[in-house]
């Protein structure tokens, strides 16, 4: 307990307090960028991309050996990432545009073909022996054990490049998102403004391997803006709070994580972003569960079937009764005549 | 000259036309869905474009906004490439394509209007709001302004469309279908705003399917089937002949006897 406030508070070591800090700025703009993509219906594609980035890892690790390097490198095995994740995008697209195959079908074809290549060379590199290739596995949960300075700020500057991106879109990305004949005529380009919305996507994806992991990091887009929608009408406000449960979510997890270390990072970020998803459904003003029920609850008629029948049968007697303008639905008609009146109304009820 | 082998009764330089349009044809997967069309929108007037379902009514709209594949002819918004004069132009969509349960306001929505102005960076000063809660107020929706889009009822919605193209302050504003299917306190609303339009020197195009109100509405007509069939004021233009060769068998004495 006491390790987890002090990673909380940035006082389990330095290196633990970048993790924490980078893993903030991870969440914050993976928050951000899924709100897009949640609100233009697009939130799996997203999850084809993270699982896309798999063979690229491994193959990144294979060339940096060859060319007799340790193979480790972040932003070696990152890039790798970043170009089978693009080439599995064009894969999600090509096969959406150029064949009938509808996109959730061509979402699942690239995801599990991707997924399953990785795996493979992944195997591979396992059975060459080499000793150092143990770090490739915590890219499928995420790890932040073994996480050095250098790996924590290049996902910290990731997360803040593309959080400052998104900030500057959210205008045309809300109006493509909401209405995009509109947003075509109004001299939006809204092919160009999907790229950039999936660029964003791809950039948070693969910033965020090493501490999410790419089996989880949809959650971290997803989850934040479907939370947020709870709190919110407005995209604008949405956008920001999603950052904010994002960022949370990262900071928090990783915190955890760093008290057990033999959990993945991953899952652990993912269930605080769960847990808040779960607060906001049942607690959110106006739109929460217990909000909605209580709404319901007040809404509904309250009077029994005996006082709504003397309120007609008040009406009847007399129609131009100054009572009648109290006639709420809940106000029962007993608390306000004297009893001898209300069995005056009874009889005429019969 | 027009399919009657009329000229246009006021001939003006091309370059002041807010939408003229020769010989476009247009239509997706190279099948055009309209053909040869010639229009010539008057400034300051309101235009209605008239005929049967499936005439190309909204996909000579769309052509002309770059939404649907131009196969052939030319279109010139006040001189220019729509391209380059769209910050002049706005339109109002058919109601059901967007989602309704997204996390935009009535306010925000008519903001849109004015994205072009703010830019990628700009902040929302109190002007853009003054101006967008302007545009609210036209059209008798200001009162709604902080209402979520979905909880309105569809003649509300219809308004408020119209108010984010006011909002942009466009001298040339295209409708398709704005009448369809809304209350009639909202088709008098707009009715309203659109003859405030013409006082102010604006030009509508609005794509119309109720043949009862295209003279008590608009100025001028073009009548469509495909191609076509005549364009000009109202009163000259709905002719017998001219709607039976719009509608063909589908006009009954019914509508003819609702024209005049």
């Amino acid at each position: 307990m006491m390790l987890f406030l002090e990673a909380l508070l940035l006082q389990a070591g330095r290196n633990a307090a970048l993790v924490s800090v980078g893993a903030a700025l991870l969440g914050l703009s993976a928050g951000a960028a899924g709100t897009f993509m949640v609100l233009r219906k697009r939130a799996l594609v997203a999850d084809a991309m993270a699982h896309a980035t798999l063979p690229g890892v491994a193959l990144a690790f294979l060339v940096m050996v060859a060319f007799g390097g340790e193979g480790r490198s972040l932003l070696g095995l990152l890039l790798g990432a970043a170009a089978t994740a693009a080439l599995g995008l064009w894969a999600v697209e090509c096969l959406t545009s150029r064949t009938r195959l509808p996109e959730d079908a061509s979402i699942g074809a690239v995801l599990s073909v991707t997924f399953g290549a990785g795996l493979v060379l992944l195997t591979v590199i396992q059975a060459m022996s080499a000793g150092q290739q143990a770090g490739l596995e915590g890219f499928l949960l995420g790890s932040t054990a073994g996480m050095l300075q250098a790996d924590a700020l290049t996902v910290a500057a990731g997360g803040a490049i593309a959080g400052l991106v998104i900030w500057a879109l959210r205008r045309p990305m809300a109006i493509v998102a909401f209405d995009e004949g509109y947003a075509a005529t109004a001299g939006i380009d809204v092919r160009r403004t999907d790229l950039a919305g999936m660029l964003l996507v791809l950039f948070v994806t693969v910033a965020g391997l090493r501490i999410v992991g790419l089996v989880l990091i949809v959650a971290l887009l997803i989850i934040p803006a479907v939370a947020a929608r709870f709190w919110t009408d407005r995209a604008g406000v949405l956008l920001a709070v999603a950052a904010g449960i994002g960022g949370v979510s990262g900071w928090v997890g990783t915190a955890l994580s760093a008290t057990a270390p033999s959990l993945p990072a991953g899952p652990l970020v993912v269930l605080v972003a769960a847990g808040i998803f779960a607060a906001s459904l049942l607690f959110a003003p106006g739109r929460g569960a217990v909000a909605r029920a209580r709404a319901a609850r007040r809404a509904a008629p309250i009077l029994s079937r005996e006082e709504s029948l003397r309120w007609i049968a008040l009406r009847h007697a007399d129609p131009s009764s100054p009572l009648i303008a109290q006639d709420d639905g809940r106000t029962p008609l007993s608390a306000l005549l004297p009893v001898e009146q209300i069995a005056g109304l009874d009889r005429r009820i019969g | 000259m027009n399919a009657l082998g009329r000229f246009p009764e006021t001939l003006i330089p091309l370059d002041e036309s807010p939408l003229a349009v020769h010989g476009l044809s247009a239509g997706y997967g190279g099948k055009p869905a309209v053909m040869d069309v010639d229009m010539t929108v008057i400034p300051g007037t309101l235009m209605a474009i008239v005929g049967p379902n499936g005439a190309g009514k909204s996909t000579l709209l769309k052509a002309v906004l770059g939404l649907v594949p131009r196969l052939a002819g030319e279109v010139a918004v006040f001189g220019e490439p729509f391209a380059r004069a769209r910050h002049r132009v706005a339109y109002v969509p058919q109601r059901a394509s967007v989602d309704w349960d997204f996390p935009v306001r009535v306010i925000d929505v008519a903001l849109m209007g004015l994205h072009r102005e703010l830019g990628l960076l700009g902040r929302i000063r109190p002007h853009h709001r003054a101006r967008a809660e302007a545009a609210l107020e036209r059209t008798g929706t200001l009162e709604l302004a902080d209402r979520q889009i979905g909880q309105l009822s569809g003649g509300q919605q219809q308004r408020v469309f119209l108010a984010r193209a006011l909002a942009q302050g466009a001298d040339l504003v295209l409708l398709d279908e704005p009448f369809a299917g809304v209350d009639a306190a909202t088709e008098a609303a707009i009715v309203r705003v659109l003859k405030s339009l013409r006082t102010e020197g604006r030009s509508v195009v609005c794509v119309h399917h109720d043949l009862g109100t295209v003279a008590e509405y608009f100025d001028r007509v073009l009548l469509l089937n495909r191609r076509p069939i005549d364009e000009g004021p109202t009163d000259l233009v709905l002719t017998d002949r001219n709607l039976q060769a719009t509608y063909g068998g589908r006009l009954s004495a019914r509508h003819l006897a609702l024209v005049r």
